[in-house]
Parts: C-alpha cells; sequence; structure tokens
C-alpha cells in the first residue's frame, strides 16, 4: 500500500492520525478549556532496516510524536501499528510485553539515567523483567552489550555521574538495545553531546543497524546530521508533518516553503558557497499549538501564502511516489505539470491522510 | 567516609565549645535569683551564704571552667564507676540540680523513658503515615486524595498543638471519656490490662505530635516526589517495560527518599528534646517539661546541661545526615 523506493522492504511501524492532546486546565474549577495540539493528525509509514529523520524547530512536536509512538504517553486518537500489532490504544499493562520490540535512545543521557543505580543494573534491569536469565546469563548479556556499544567491561558497576556525556548516551544505548529490539525512537540522542562525540554515537547507531537490523526514528533539529544518518526525512511544523520524502530528494529539491526555509538554514562548509547562500528569513514566531491559525498552520510565516491557505487546511497527500507534502502550492487546481503525472496514481492509492478535506 | 567522619567529629569539639559559652553567658545574663523562691524568713546573711555555696561569687570564667570540667570529667567519670564498680568519682562535685540538690543527670535518666515513649513514638508514627501519605498525594497529583492530604499537613502545621492538644482533651476526655486527660507516669506495664491502659494514656498526646510531624514530612515526601516523577530517568524506566509498581516504588521512590531521610535525621534531637507544650498540656513528665519548669525556677544547672544535651544531639544528628546522604546518593562523595 505504500510506495517506496525500496520494494523488497515491508512496513515496520505504520501511523495513522496519530493526535497527542495535553488538555489545558483553567478556572477555580480547573475545568478543561483547551488543548495544546502537540501532534496533530500525523500519518507515516517506517519501513524495516530504514531510519526516518523527523525535524522542525523546538516545540514542534517531534519530540512528543516520538514518545506517543512507542506509547510513553496515552495517545488521544490515532492508530499506531508496530509489526502487525496495533498499540495505540492498548492499555499499558498489556503494552507491557511488546516493550521490548519498541525502545528508546533519549536527549539527556545524564538525566535519563536512574543515578542510584550501576551502569550494569541500569542495563539488566529490562532483562529482570522481560526474560528468564539466570544471574551469569545476565552479566554475561550485560558484558555483550556493554562490548556492542564500546563501554569498557570494568565500568559496569560505576555510576552514570562517574562518566563523561558521550560514554552515558553509550549506556543508554545499550539499555535501549537490552531486550533485541526491532524499532528504536532515538530522540535526539546527539543534541545534548560535544560535536566531536557526535560524530562516534552516530555512527555507532549506524553500524548497530547494520549489524542488528534495526529501524530508527531519528529525531533530531540538525539537518546536517539527519541527512547523514536518515533514508527518508519527515518535516513537522506546529504539531502535523508538512514534508515527507526520501533524503536526497528532500535535500535537493524541497517541496513545502517551510522545508525550503529550515533548509536554507544549514550553513554550507565550502565558504564560496556559503557566501551565496540564500537564507530565507521567516518572520514572526512559531504560533501557539494550543491555539493553531485557521487553514494552514504554516500561513502566518509562509512567504508564499496565498488566500486559500488561511481558510482551508491543506491535505498530506502523496505528490509523487514516496514523496508527501501538505501543500496548497500543489493543489490539483493549479496543478504543476509534475502534479498532474502523478494525480491518477493518487486517486487510486488510498490517501494517507484522513479525516480533513483538502 | 571513615576520614570524613572523624574529621566532622573533631570539628563538632570547637563548635560545641562555643556553644557551650553562648549557653553559660546567655544563662548568665539572664535575670533571676536561685533564691528568690525561698521563704522570706530566711534572712539575707544567709542567703548570701547560699549563694556562695552555689559557686556564684566566683569569676564568670572560673564558673564557666568548672561547669565545663563537672560536664565533660566528673560526669563521665561518675558513670564509669556505676558501670564498672571503680571509684574514680568519689569525692567530685557533679552537676546538681538547685531545685532538688541532686544530680542533674539523674532526674534527666528519670525523665528520658516518658519522653521517649510519648514523643519518640508519636515521631515514629508521624514518619510511618507520613510517608504513604506522601507518596500517594505526589502519584495522584491533585486527587482528591491530595487535596485532602494537603488540607490535612496544613491543619497540622498551622494549628499549634496546645489547641490540638486541649481540643482533644475536650473531646475525648471531657465529652466521650475515652482517654485520661493526664499522663500517668507511676503506671508500670506488667500485664494485658495496664497495656491497655498505657497505650490509652498515650493516644491523645502520641496523636498530636504525630499530626504535627506527620504534616511536615509528608509535605517533604511529596514534593521530593513530584520532583522525581517527571525525571527522564522515569520516562527511561517506562520505557524499558517496567511495571508501575517498580517504576514507583523502585526508581522514584528511592531517589526520593535521600532529602526525606535526611530530614527524619535532623528531627530526631527534636524527640530527645521533648515536646515542652505537649508534655504540659498532658502532664507527661518528660525532659520538656523537665526544662520549663527548670526556666520557672531559675535552676541554672539543669537548664544549661539540657539545652547543651540538645546542642550535642543537633551537632550529632546533623553529621548522621550528612553521612546518611553520602550513603543513599552515589554522586555524593566526602572522601
Amino acid at each position: 500500500m505504500f510506495d517506496t523506493p525500496k520494494p523488497s522492504a515491508k512496513t515496520l511501524v505504520s501511523v495513522r492520525g496519530l493526535k497527542m492532546y495535553f488538555p489545558i486546565h483553567t478556572g477555580i474549577l480547573r475545568r478543561h478549556t483547551g488543548d495544546v495540539k502537540a501532534v496533530d493528525d500525523v500519518s507515516f509509514d517506517i519501513l524495516e532496516g530504514e531510519t526516518l529523520g523527523l525535524v522542525g524547530e523546538s516545540g514542534c512536536g517531534k519530540s512528543t510524536c516520538g514518545r506517543a509512538l512507542i506509547r510513553l504517553y496515552d495517545i488521544t486518537d490515532g492508530s499506531i501499528m508496530i509489526d502487525g500489532v496495533d498499540v495505540g490504544q492498548m492499555e499499558q499493562d498489556a503494552l507491557r510485553p511488546l516493550r521490548p520490540k519498541m525502545q528508546m535512545v533519549f536527549q539527556d543521557p545524564q538525566a535519563s539515567l536512574n543515578p542510584r543505580l550501576t551502569v550494569a543494573e541500569i542495563i539488566g534491569e529490562p532483562l529482570v523483567e522481560h526474560t528468564q536469565l539466570t544471574k551469569p546469563e545476565r552479566l554475561k548479556r550485560i558484558y555483550e552489550l556493554m562490548d556492542a556499544v564500546g563501554l569498557n567491561r570494568r565500568f559496569a558497576n560505576r555510576y552514570p555521574h562517574e562518566f563523561s556525556g558521550g560514554q552515558r548516551q553509550r549506556i543508554g544505548i545499550a539499555r535501549a538495545l537490552a531486550l533485541n529490539p526491532r524499532f528504536i525512537v532515538c530522540d535526539e540522542p546527539i543534541a545534548a553531546l560535544d560535536v566531536s562525540i557526535q560524530a562516534q554515537v552516530v555512527n555507532l547507531l549506524e553500524e548497530l543497524q547494520d549489524r542488528m537490523g534495526l529501524t530508527y526514528l531519528f529525531i533530531s533539529h540538525d539537518l546536517s546530521m539527519v541527512r547523514h544518518i536518515a533514508d527518508r526525512v519527515a518535516v513537522m511544523y506546529l504539531g502535523k508533518m508538512v514534508e515527507l520524502a526520501p533524503r536526497d530528494a528532500l535535500y535537493d529539491a524541497p517541496l513545502h516553503p517551510y522545508t525550503e526555509a529550515l533548509l536554507s538554514a544549514v550553513p554550507e562548509p565550502d565558504p564560496s558557497l556559503e557566501s551565496s547562500r540564500q537564507r530565507i528569513i521567516l518572520k514572526g514566531d512559531v504560533p501557539s499549538p494550543a491555539n493553531p491559525p485557521k487553514g494552514c498552520n504554516f500561513c502566518t510565516r509562509c512567504p508564499k501564502v496565498m488566500p486559500i491557505c488561511r481558510e482551508v487546511e491543506p491535505a498530506f497527500r502523496e505528490l509523487h511516489p514516496g514523496r508527501f507534502v501538505a501543500c496548497h502550492l500543489y493543489d490539483e487546481t493549479q496543478q504543476t505539470p509534475t502534479a498532474g503525472r502523478t494525480g491518477g496514481v493518487e486517486a487510486q492509492s488510498t490517501p494517507v491522510q484522513q479525516g480533513e478535506n483538502g | 567516609m571513615l576520614t570524613y567522619t572523624i574529621r566532622r567529629l573533631i570539628l563538632a569539639i570547637p563548635v560545641l565549645l562555643l556553644i557551650s559559652l553562648i549557653i553559660f553567658m546567655l544563662l548568665k545574663l539572664a535575670p533571676g535569683d536561685p533564691t528568690a523562691q525561698m521563704p522570706l524568713t530566711i534572712p539575707p546573711d544567709v542567703k548570701e551564704k547560699m549563694k556562695e555555696a552555689m559557686g556564684f561569687n566566683k569569676p564568670l570564667l572560673v564558673q564557666y571552667a568548672l561547669w565545663l570540667r563537672q560536664f565533660f570529667i566528673v560526669e563521665p567519670l561518675h558513670w564509669c564507676d556505676v558501670l564498672f564498680g571503680t571509684h574514680f568519682a568519689t569525692g567530685l562535685q557533679r552537676i546538681i540540680s538547685w531545685q532538688t540538690r541532686s544530680p542533674v543527670f539523674d532526674i534527666i535518666w528519670q525523665r528520658i523513658p516518658q519522653t521517649l515513649t510519648v514523643v519518640g513514638m508519636s515521631y515514629l508514627i508521624g514518619v510511618l503515615i507520613a510517608l504513604p501519605i506522601g507518596i500517594v498525594s505526589a502519584y495522584r497529583q491533585y486527587s482528591w486524595f491530595d487535596q485532602i492530604g494537603t488540607f490535612v499537613s496544613m491543619v497540622g502545621f498551622s494549628v499549634p498543638t496546645f489547641f490540638t492538644g486541649v481540643l482533644l482533651i475536650v473531646i475525648f476526655s471531657v465529652e466521650l471519656g475515652w482517654f485520661p486527660s493526664i499522663y500517668d507516669t507511676t503506671l508500670v506495664v506488667h500485664d494485658w490490662a495496664s497495656f491497655a491502659k498505657q497505650v490509652r494514656q498515650m493516644a491523645m498526646p502520641v496523636a498530636v505530635l504525630a499530626l504535627y510531624n506527620a504534616a511536615q514530612i509528608s509535605r517533604f515526601m511529596r514534593a521530593s516526589m513530584l520532583d522525581n516523577l517527571h525525571q527522564d530517568y522515569v520516562r527511561t524506566a517506562r520505557a524499558k517495560g517496567m511495571g508501575e509498581r517498580v517504576v514507583v516504588l523502585v526508581h522514584v521512590l528511592r531517589n526520593s527518599l535521600i532529602p526525606v531521610v535526611t530530614v527524619i535525621a535532623l528531627g530526631v534531637p527534636t524527640i530527645f528534646g521533648g515536646a515542652i507544650i505537649t508534655e504540659q498540656v498532658f502532664k507527661v513528665n518528660g525532659l520538656g517539661q523537665l526544662l520549663i519548669t527548670a526556666i520557672y525556677a531559675d535552676d541554672v544547672p539543669m537548664v544549661q546541661t539540657l539545652t547543651f544535651i540538645f546542642a550535642i544531639l543537633i551537632v550529632l544528628f546533623n553529621l548522621v545526615a550528612d553521612i546518611l546522604y553520602g550513603l543513599l546518593d552515589p554522586r555524593i562523595r566526602y572522601d
């Protein structure tokens, strides 16, 4: 059902209409007066063995999306199929046995490790909960994992605060790997690290992916790093996905004006090119996710805004095979030649986006 | 850790000497005459002689040094004699209460059991009910349980014990007649009936003090739990697929207990300090009551010794709290 550049790969994670609203309670009676729409109707697929990069500016809902995906939140609406099981509306208790399949590497390697547990206890804890390993077997597995992420075995009885940031992130990765997951959400795993360490950790993640056939959702605001690691890239703005495309296509020819603006902000290492780089400076602030604008979420800052953008919300649809965008610039009514070519295909394939009329 | 403890203990000596000097000087500054309570029929020259016998005419520094000598040398030697049958302290003057003319430490020794049973029990019960209330209040923040818990602790915190004590007496002794309003120190527990009587006479003072202690500690516990509940490592534990019990009781609770345990340790000296007001209200003849009657009677050696013992306990339990902190939190190392 999903058009992919790699027809052999099957879909591992399939998200449809994911909504994560955080209620706002105000007044003396703390009545429910509104919602922060952190993730608002997002749909996408992640193929087995690929890395899907998820980018966007701060507060756009990337991390919430990642956490909701492995059900660290009770989501407001939508379905999340992971390896054929719909975990979207599952109770947390029923979900627990499925946790080994989906894991997460967190942004802050200091805060995400319990300061009172040793490294061995941190890595070994999920093994106690989810496996029947005996103590020596468990220790063996802990050592294996420490080897896999490049941590010295002698460190097993040390506490997290005794490590550097990069080492702590390795502990976090080892912990995530402990139960042989198939899908890992990497929530800005390198944002808190030194630049020199970032490359090490990203390379480690890539190496582990090759070795264990892992599937990543790689959340980051570092566009260069996403370009390096991701196979496909999704761009979020104010709780909605605005564009999803294979990496090279997206970086070479972004479709959505927001993606264009975002990519124009990436510094160019070559000074001669850097001087001629055209930056698209967006005016104004991101609207509040509690009160998004009518029509397209980006209409308040879009350089190519049209009257329709302020009225009608654009649908997130597949423009070319594998390239999704939510923008009125590519509406059928003002077809570009390329859009017309794929128009017929769109009509037949089940649209990914539901619930909204473009 | 051991070197740290020894260093702290050595450092405690000058601190305590300074405290003892301050206590001594403050009491000297305070107005009052130990012979003022005596019958007016005693002639003034006899009163002067009595004061002289108490050591009043000596220079202040000599008086201070003599008291220190009694506190740090004579008294320990005396206990040594009592314990091992030696005769080191024979003929040496112990610290004598001006009220009763008996050694201060003997009186303190008589009063400690009452204070420990009543105040100690109230502290224990206070802690035992405060911890679960704090944990549940934090876990279900803003729930009905939390709101009621907050209300009760605000009441326990802000309503003074002399009011709750009297209120309980009016309700449960006067109106209902369930509990005695006066604590009977002469009661000896030797069978179930006398045990039941002891429990009944302890119920009200313990309840008053436990409410007060629980109010404080449950707030600490709740705040500490809330600090930790939203930490990233708790999310990590959930992502690992740990059960909610393990997440809350192992990950959150163990980390939240660090500050709470130190607060509890710092509160222990107040047990020995007795509860001056509550002991007065219920007529428990513990250390608090001893202190207040000694103050009324200008019994300087008694007040001096009691306050100094409290000072020692506070210094000591500060150290205990710091050591506990180091033991509980691997991030803190003192070496």
